[in-house]
Parts: structure tokens; sequence; C-alpha cells
């Protein structure tokens, strides 16, 4: 067994910023004590934010419109594209708009209980608070959601909660939300608040004297190398999905941001925590490049099934009837097939497992939509999902009003991110992370609907309070330039790094590393994970790590755009993130919500908590490459919403 | 299957490109156009040659980064974007052009990669209501018709991807801008700066060295998010409106 795995257990991780006192009391009071900067001097800070996707378009918007000078980034060409844009479901907000019983805390409630108890109270409470606060501001700015006869707007009801909480435009709720928050920001572009940086990335994180203070980042057009400076920085660089290379982010999200932050002292939190989302669109063969995402409202009139018996390959309809095994159906009678994304993603993979599996390489099952086009008719269903089945005959070239729709799980979202306060600050002062990029609203699990809100809750709201505080307490008055030594440590760092990659001039392209490494994820660490399976995982990323540094190849230069070279580079943050994400999956014994350790379940094979050992966030403090983590726990409290084991059958 | 690409090479916005001659095999039908284009860089990058560039994130049509002209069309022969045209729309043995977006307003960067900044510049000057964070009103307080909701949201589905700049013989942004323009000034939250926003839109995608609109529809036909043609019209009475109603 390598070293790494026999890791230390450090001091205790607390927050210190969540005031005492009522959950709901708790973001006025934080508000009242955080100290503010003079409007007249704002402009003298200078604050970047990398990313510009919902939380760190409104953050840097937000932040400019208070008069403090930003600096904004994103490896895109423009800051419209940030993977933000491709959500599709809703934004959960605690309007009421329906009368139906919901509330502020009903919101906080279903968001804990959802997270299946692993998210901290005092965040996930202000969450639910600033929500309301966020469909005024995008209604302001033109989002244009879908809308009733008599002009108001229209609710729907997602994930399983029993209120209609989730507003929506269309199916583009995502796109509409981030269009909103790129043209806030690119109204302070124009102004001069905000200068922003296009097709540039953040390679690396410059600390001086225990701070925060700037960033090294590659023109991806010239291929420069450079540094910026400030008084704090943001990272809202997204989640970290894309190390299973399968999944439904975009080719290009990636975690070096938060990978650099953590290898220069930021805790990494609950990196096992991923989600896998149950209704992708199969693979069709190893060309694969992405998977792609269909609504879960499918699953509402859907039925799902593969046949009985293994490795039976005759075409759908002429598997007759007693011959289909409606798993859900039968697993869980009173749920069916609406269970939780977390068990209907498991029971999928079971079932091919098992050789029942269809489609190419047996890697899916049938979603079938032949008993609602006879109940309601083949006009109701086009209308309910018409948008969706002409995705996915786009993508697949069947007909699914006539062949049952293939589905799959695929990687979707990670809960995990870096650890941060009540105020979004990381481990190193000066450095913020927001949205996906952090960890601190969903616990174990996300819901549905939730990750729009939490990605303009903390930019439009939350970290322009917070980041006042910090701010007013750090002047900063000494002036950091390139010549510092600590700046021009990690500038030779970085380049030392590119260079190397382009100078092994080996026989493997950086796609072949990334399906290796995403393939090794998805076995050991992916649905189901067990001790042994994490092992095995954990001794074989530092032997693929050591290939990689002998036979990678990049063609090219780096004063050039250079495709390949930016791959490679990402890779080799992939290569190190994942080893950490197995040890935390191999180090939490229990299974809680999105991760599944086979080795804890209940007699009926559900997912089984165990709380008096892990109720705690795990954060993680970085040593060396393939150097054993030191683990920092954060004990969780739950004062409102009680601990309870869920049940679906 | 087995195919010919015939592709644009540019190693920099100095330097003249050429189209260059590939073949790739054992291409499948299920495969996106770019996983094919894929499938020859995994090649050329093992022969040690450069992969070909090209723009692309979401891969799932909605982030408007791909942009690639196919045999003369802007996203190929489907209404759709590149990243979700399949290869099943080609057949064995078929010789396939790609090109990058033309346009002067779009100088290429790289083989397939261009400079779309020019359109981040056309919201930057007025594409946008202002509306600073916390000074919103109730989401209720202003009722906005549900016709006049569904044809904002019309406009707004616009990707920005370009193609309609790229399929119009006069290089022309009147598609882009006039989809902005009618999604923000037809809601009542936009009406403040209704004036102002298509008067200075228009003007910058003018300084921007877009061509003039001679009502082709190229541009309606080519993009993937089907922004209607009658959207210029409409721009184009906001603007007359608007040069009545403002004295500049």
């Amino acid at each position: 067994m390598p070293d790494y795995a026999h890791y230390a257990t450090g001091e205790p991780v607390v927050d210190t910023k969540a005031p005492e006192g009522p959950v709901a009391e708790r973001w006025d009071t934080r508000r009242f004590q955080a100290k503010l900067v003079n409007p007249a001097n704002r402009r003298k800070h200078t604050v970047i934010v990398v990313g510009t996707g919902l939380a760190g378009g409104s953050a840097g918007a937000t932040l400019a419109e208070q008069g403090y000078h930003v600096v904004q980034f994103c490896f895109q060409d423009s800051p419209r594209r940030a993977h933000s844009v491709a959500a599709q479901g809703g934004i959960n907000a605690a309007k009421n708009y329906r009368n139906d019983g919901d509330s502020i805390h009903r919101l906080f409630y279903d968001t804990v209980k959802g997270g299946d108890f692993r998210a901290r109270e005092s965040n996930v409470h202000r969450l639910a608070q600033i929500s309301v606060e966020i469909i005024d501001q995008c209604v302001a700015q033109g989002v244009p959601f879908a809308r009733e006869y008599g002009g108001l707007l229209d609710n729907r009801s997602f994930g399983g909660v029993q209120v209609s909480r989730t507003f929506y435009a269309r199916g583009q709720t995502g796109q509409q939300l981030l269009l909103g928050a790129y043209q806030a920001l690119s109204r302070q572009i124009a102004t001069g608040g905000v200068e922003l940086h296009a097709r540039t990335e953040m390679l690396d994180l410059i600390v001086v004297d225990g701070k925060a203070r700037g960033i090294v980042a590659r023109d991806l057009v010239t291929g420069k190398i450079d540094t910026y400076f400030a008084d704090a920085v943001v990272l809202a660089t997204g989640g970290y999905g894309n190390v299973f290379y399968l999944s439904t982010n975009a080719m290009n999200s990636n975690a070096t941001a938060i990978w650099r932050a953590h290898r220069r002292g930021a805790y990494f939190a609950n990196p096992c925590f991923t989600q896998i989302h149950p209704t992708c669109i199969p693979r069709t063969g190893d060309h694969q490049s992405k998977l792609t995402l269909m609504s879960e409202s499918l699953r509402n009139d859907g039925r799902i099934w593969v046949p009985k018996a293994k490795g039976d390959d005759r075409p759908a309809n002429l598997i007759p009837e007693d011959e289909r095994d409606y798993y859900l159906e039968r697993i869980y009678p009173a749920f069916g097939n609406l269970v939780p994304r977390d068990i209907a993603s498991r029971a999928a993979k079971n079932v091919c497992d098992e050789g029942r599996g269809v489609g190419p390489g047996g890697q899916g099952v049938y979603l079938d939509f032949a008993e609602a086009i006879g109940r309601m008719g083949r006009k109701a269903v086009e209308a309910k999902y018409g948008n969706l089945f002409d995705m996915y005959q786009r993508i697949t070239d069947e007909d699914p009003y006539t062949v049952p729709m293939r589905i799959y799980p695929a990687v979707h979202y990670t809960m995990g991110g870096l650890w941060v306060d009540y105020d979004l600050s990381t481990t190193i002062p000066g450095l913020f992370a927001i949205g996906e990029a952090n960890f601190s609203d969903h616990g174990a699990n996300r819901l549905g609907a939730s990750a729009l809100m939490q990605g303009l809750a903390d930019g439009y709201f939350v970290l322009p309070s917070t980041i006042n505080d910090y701010l007013a307490r750090n002047p900063h008055t000494e002036k950091v330039d390139a010549e510092h030594p600590a700046v021009a440590e990690v500038v030779a760092e970085t380049e030392d790094r590119i260079n190397l990659l382009l100078s092994v001039d080996g026989d493997r392209t950086p796609d072949s590393f990334h399906r290796e490494i995403g393939e090794l994820m998805w076995e050991y660490c992916g649905m189901a994970r067990t001790e042994d399976g994490l092992r095995k995982a954990l001794a074989r990323i530092p032997e693929i790590r050591e290939e990689f540094w002998r036979r990678i190849k990049v063609p090219g230069t780096g004063e050039q755009f250079n495709q390949s070279l930016e791959k490679a580079n990402r890779i080799v943050d992939y290569l190190e993130l994942a080893e950490l994400m197995c040890l935390d999956a191999l180090h939490r014994a229990e299974s809680c919500g999105g991760h599944f350790r086979a080795e804890s379940q209940t007699p009926d094979g559900e997912a089984e908590r165990r709380d008096e050992e892990f109720s705690y966030a795990a954060a993680w403090e970085f040593t060396a490459t393939g150097g054993a983590p030191v683990l920092h726990k954060e004990d969780l409290v739950f004062e409102y919403v009680h601990p309870t084991q869920r049940s679906y059958a | 299957m087995k195919l010919t690409l015939r592709v644009w090479r540019q190693q920099n916005p100095e330097t003249p490109g050429a189209m260059a001659t590939y073949e790739v095999d054992n291409i499948s039908a299920d495969m996106s156009f770019l996983e094919m284009l894929d499938t020859l860089n995994e090649e050329l990058t093992l022969a040690g040659d450069e992969p070909v560039a090209f723009d692309h994130d979401c891969r799932e049509g909605i982030c408007g980064a791909c942009s690639l002209v196919i045999n003369g069309d802007a996203h190929g022969p489907e209404r759709t974007t590149t990243c979700q045209l399949h290869m099943r729309s080609f057949a064995d043995g078929d010789t396939i052009d790609i090109e990058p977006w033309r346009a002067s307003a779009f100088p290429v960067i790289k083989d397939l990669v261009v400079d779309r900044s020019s359109f981040d510049r056309i919201i930057q000057s007025g594409g946008y209501i202002s509306a600073a964070t916390g000074t919103a009103p109730d989401a209720h307080a202003t009722p906005v018709p549900k016709p006049d909701a569904d044809f904002a949201f019309e406009h707004a589905e616009c990707i920005g991807c370009g193609a309609c700049v790229a399929a119009c013989p006069n290089g022309s942004a009147m598609l882009f801008t006039s989809a902005k323009v009618n999604h923000l000034n037809v809601l009542p939250q936009g009406a403040p700066e209704r004036e102002t926003r298509v008067l200075d839109m228009v003007a910058q995608m003018d300084e921007e060295g877009f061509g003039g609109c001679t009502l082709t529809g190229e541009c309606a036909t080519a993009c993937p998010k089907g922004i209607p043609l009658p959207s210029i019209a409409a721009m184009n009475k906001e603007w007359l409106r608007a040069t009545r109603k403002v004295r500049r």
C-alpha cells in the first residue's frame, strides 16, 4: 500500500465567521458585524475574479458596481460561454408564489435533508433566504422566465420536492441566467470597472506572506505567461467532474485553479462527493468525448426497464412484457421510477453489471414511453417532452416515440470543492471560492435546481458583503510585483512545468491519459465504491502519473495558441486530484448521498449513513505530490434539521 | 466510413493560410463532427504534427463556441451547431471542406479559431438593462404579458456563435444585434434604455466593421437557434423610432 493512504489527522477546522444565535438571524448579524470599505476607497482595491459563470459573472459585476477595481479572467473566448450556460432545469426560490406551503424554512429543510446531512446549517439557511432576492434581481435584468397568461411568473416542481418553487426559462434556464450576469458584467466592462482577460487561463496562485495576492495566468492566444496582482482573489472556476473524462461538463471545464490553490494551502473538502445523474444519453463508442444530460422530468412518465434475461439482445419491441424487469418499480414500489438521483443511478449500474444492460456495450437501460403514449396519447407526450425527444433523436438517430430511449448515468456535478467558512473564505486569507468551486451548501447530494441558486447567491449577494470585511481589515500597503521573490518562484515553477510538458516528446497523447484516469475513476470511485477498489486505484494512480511524465506528447511550442498544451497541463492536476478523491472515498467508510460505499448498506441494499463517526466535513491539507495529506475535520452540528435515514421502498 | 478532409490551416494571424488535405478512416456515423476532428487530431499528434485548432466547449449546442464553415455552410448541412452535427449526415468517400468563419470583423487566430470579441463589444455598448444588484423590486411588481415574455425569450435564445455573420454575403451582424435589442426592448424593465440601447448597439456594430444588411436572409437560415428574420425588421423599427425620439 502506498504511503499516500497513511494520512495524519490534524487540528479540527472551524468556521469562526457564522455568528451565534437563531439560524434565521445569522446572516443579518454577520452583515452588521462585517467591516465596510468607504465607497471612496473602494476603487483603490483590486479584486481578481477567475471565471465568468453564474458565480463569477455575478460577483465581478456586483463588486464593480460597488466601486472595486475588478480584474476578471475566463479561458473561453467570451464570458458568455461559461458552462453555467448549459444548465437546463431551473432555479429554486422560496417565493411561495403558489401559496402551496413553501417558505424559507422549508427550502432550508429540504436542502439540508437532500444533502444527506453533510452540509453546514448556517450556510444553507442563508442560501434559502437569498433565493428570494435572486429572482427579483434576475427579473430586473430582463431574464425571460416562463410566465403565465396573467403576466406573472410560472413555477414547476422538481426533483421529488413537494412544492412548486422552481423558476425556469424553457429548458434553458442556465443560459438565460448566465446571459443576465454576462450583460451586467458587460455593462461594467464598458464603464472600466471590470478589466476582462478572455482566453486567459489561471495556472497558479500567488501567496505572499500567507495571503493571496494574485495569480499567474497564460494568455492562450500568445502563450505569454503573466502575473496579475490584487488585494484579494476570488475563484469561481466551477467543479471538477472532468476528472472522469466522460461527464456532462464542458470539454474545457477543469480543476487547475482550485487544485493549484489547494497546493498553495487551501484545504479541499469532501472531494469524493460527486453527483451522478441517472438520465443521460449512453455512450456510443470509444470516440465519445462527452455525455449529454436529458432532463430528469422524463422519469415522471417514462418507465425504466431491462430484459429479465442476461444477454438478451432482441430489439425492445420483440421482448414480451413478462420478460421485462421494471426494476425500479419492483424494488421501490412506493416511489417507483421517481426515486432520487443517486438511487436511480446505482440501480441502473447494478442491472448493467449483471449483464442485462441494453445498447452498445450493454451500458444502458430503457426509458420507455409506450405506456405513457397509450395512456395520454402521442400529442400530450409531444407537448410535454417534445424538445427532449427531438434532442434525443438528433444525437442517437432513433425515434423515441416508437423505440424506447436508452439512458445511462453520468457524472454531472461535484459537491466537494475548496473548504470555505461562512464568509466564503478559504483557509488562505484573501482567497475566496464561490459557486461549484467551493463545498459549502449541498452536502453529499445536490437537489435539482439548486446549483444555479447557489452560484448566484454567492456571486450577487454573499461574497460582495463578506469580502468588504476582509478588505477593510487588510489594507495592503506593501505593493507586490513581479520582482518579489515569492512571485518569481511561482512564475518559474509554472514555466518549468510548461516547458517540461513540451520537452518530454513521448508517444502518448494528452487525451489518452485523460481517458485512462477517467476510466479508472469511473470504475473505482464512481457510483459504488469499495475499499478494495479504492486501494487498487490508489496504487494505480501514481503509476499513471509516472508514465505521463515519461510518455506525454505535446506538439508545438508554448509561445502560441496550443490546445494540446492546455489539455496536458489540466491533466497534470487531474492526476493528483484523482488520488485525493479516492483517499477521501476510502476514509469515509459510510454511505451518504452520492457517496455509496458497498460495505455500508442496509439489509435491503440502501445507503447507510454512520453519523456517530462521520458527521463532519473532511477538509484535506496538501503536503506534497504523492505524499499523504493531512485531514482536518469540521464537525457538523444539526440544531434545526435532525438527521434521519432515508427510505424509499 | 472513410473521408477526405480539406482543412484551413493558418499558423497565426500574420501568416497566410492554406487548405491542407487529410484522410480519415474508421469514422462512425454516430460520431459528432467534432469527434471526427478529435480522431484526426489524435492521429496528427502521434505523427508529431500540430493538431487542427478549433473552438468548442459544451458540445451540446448551447455555449456557442463551435464555429466551422462545412462545405460552404455555417455549421454544415443541418440546422444545428457543429457540435450537434453527426457524421451520419455524410457518406463514405465524401470530401469535406472545413473553413473558419469568414468575416473581416472575425479575424482568424489560428486554423479554424476566430476572434469574436466584436460581439462582446456590441453587448457592452448597450445590450443590458442597468439594474445594479440589490436594487430590484419584487419580481411580481411588474407583470409582463405572456406574448411579450415569449417574444423576449425567442430572441434571448441567441448563443452568440456568429453563424449569422459567417453566412451573410455582407458579413453583417444585424441578426445578432437585433436579437439582443428585441429581447430587452420588448420588456417593461428594458424600456428606460430602449432608445439609447438600439442606437448605441447599431453604432458599435458599424464601428466593428460588420457589413450592411441587404435582407438576403442567409443569417436566419444558418442560425442554429432559429432567430427569425423579422427580428431585423423589428430592430430597424426600433432604430427609426429612437432616431425620431432622441436628438443626438
